[in-house]
């Protein structure tokens, strides 16, 4: 080492790197902090296959399956969402504060983060990329119904209200959607299958089976 | 700061792009990139509001062309290099090194601490609720304005809501405030609510789509009664 570290320029100079620069530049982050006992590639990889295969859309499928089943369960995750999904086990980081936004015939909500990324991940998992891509964080804030048809296909009658949940604090929505006719002899775990990411985010309702 | 992250209601963006069956990550450096939020947090590199600070000030453009989890290493890159962990020209050094030979195998090393924090915060998470002797000014039903001015370091007091009014709706009690801890300062607990604006409130008659509201979370300093109400806070 031969010179005294020095804080760079906050901005560097604007130049996009590529995938194969960026890949190598994390690696090279990621090496420093192993040997500094930061981290380690066997979390990076437990970090990882949690959001991979055990935390994700099922489980708030598993909650939204749950309240359209049973009222004082609906009630509850209206009123509380963070203590009344942890009945179900379910609960943690970026959901420590959860508020579930009810769809009606005559209310549609929808959810986003228009500073950052912020995400409900206990019941959703990771947010794809479009979540966190400026399109959507510009534009549901100021032509919601536009976004939704042209977007994702769902054309929403002005009769019903449009509301729009901006995540700007640690309080994370998600949205409870409405029960498709044509379930009513469906059990919880049929009904689960049909619940879709999309629909507790906002931008897609549950299909009819 | 009127920064290029905060996108609410900037025109010319173009349409989402939704990809089908898309994959948790895309790569392998998004995973380790995704592990560099929690585990340098443990060793004391920042709060989330910091995190996000730093991810704000990358350059507008490359932080509006880049992918998502290069954010993440961005603020991680420049937290560890002020706090004197990371060193510049190591980080250089050793991405030149991985550029030329991307197949070659990472330090290892096992941590079984580690391992076992990673699946406790995930079950567990790190809430930003603070206790706080401090009486809530305001109460659901309370018509308020959003401060207009421009601050300079971190706020979560987005541009497209300064300056408008709506209507308390939800009261959430005391939270870390962003504007005290993302600045370096400490948790500073101010009370959150939701406040309610009409579409035509932040866009205007004009272009407002019809029958619609947008929701956003406030800490109490952001706002002050609404015009014609002063005196009805408690």
């Amino acid at each position: 080492m031969s010179t005294t570290p020095t804080r760079p320029p906050t901005v560097r100079q604007p130049t996009v790197r590529t995938q194969e620069e960026i890949a190598a530049r994390v690696k090279a982050l990621e090496a420093i902090m192993i040997e500094k006992g930061i981290m380690t590639t066997e979390a990076v990889d437990r970090l990882a296959e949690i959001y991979e295969n055990e935390v994700g859309p099922q489980l708030g499928a598993a909650v939204v399956a749950k309240a359209w089943t049973d009222p004082d369960f609906r009630e509850r995750l209206l009123r509380d969402g963070t203590a009344t999904c942890r009945e179900l086990g379910i609960g943690g980081l970026q959901g420590e504060d959860m508020v579930v936004v009810e769809n009606t015939d005559t209310v549609h909500n929808v959810i986003v983060c228009t500073l950052c990324s912020c995400y409900p991940w206990p019941v959703l998992g990771l947010p794809p990329n479009w979540y966190k891509g400026p399109q959507y964080r510009s534009r549901i804030v100021r032509e919601p119904r536009k976004v939704l048809r042209e977007d994702f296909g769902l054309d929403l009658p002005e009769s019903v209200e449009v509301r729009v949940w901006d995540s700007s604090s640690e309080m994370r929505y998600w949205v409870l959607p409405l029960r498709p006719a044509g379930t009513e002899g469906m059990d919880e775990q049929a009904l689960a299958a049909l619940v879709t990411r999309d629909s507790m985010i906002g931008t897609g309702v549950v299909p009819a089976p | 700061m009127n920064g290029v992250h905060d996108l609410g209601g900037t025109d010319g963006l173009g349409p989402v792009p939704v990809e089908e069956e898309e994959p948790v990550f895309h790569a392998e450096w998004e995973k380790a990139a995704f592990g560099m939020f929690s585990m340098p947090f443990r060793a004391g590199f920042f709060g989330v509001d910091q995190f996000r600070f730093g991810i704000e000030q990358m350059h507008p453009a490359i932080y509006l062309l880049s992918p998502y989890y290069e954010h993440w290493a961005h603020t991680v890159e420049h937290f560890g290099v002020e706090k004197g962990v990371l060193d510049p020209a190591d980080i250089e050094e050793r991405t030149r090194y991985y550029l030329e030979n991307p197949d070659a195998p990472l330090p290892q090393r096992s941590d079984p601490d580690l391992l076992a924090f990673v699946d406790g915060v995930v079950k567990a998470g790190a809430s930003a609720a603070r206790e706080s002797d401090k009486k809530a000014a305001y109460a659901v039903g309370d018509r308020v304005r959003v401060l207009d001015s421009s601050p300079l370091g971190h706020t979560r007091r987005a541009r497209y809501i300064r300056g408008r009014t709506g209507e308390i709706v939800l009261a959430h009690g005391t939270f870390i405030y962003p504007d005290s801890a993302g600045n370096g300062g400490g948790d500073a607990p101010e009370h959150v609510y939701t406040v309610r604006f009409t579409n035509s409130e932040l866009w205007g008659e004009e272009t407002a789509e019809p029958n619609g509201f947008v929701y956003f979370d406030v800490w109490e300093p952001y706002i002050v009664p609404a015009a014609g109400t002063e005196g009805s806070a408690a």
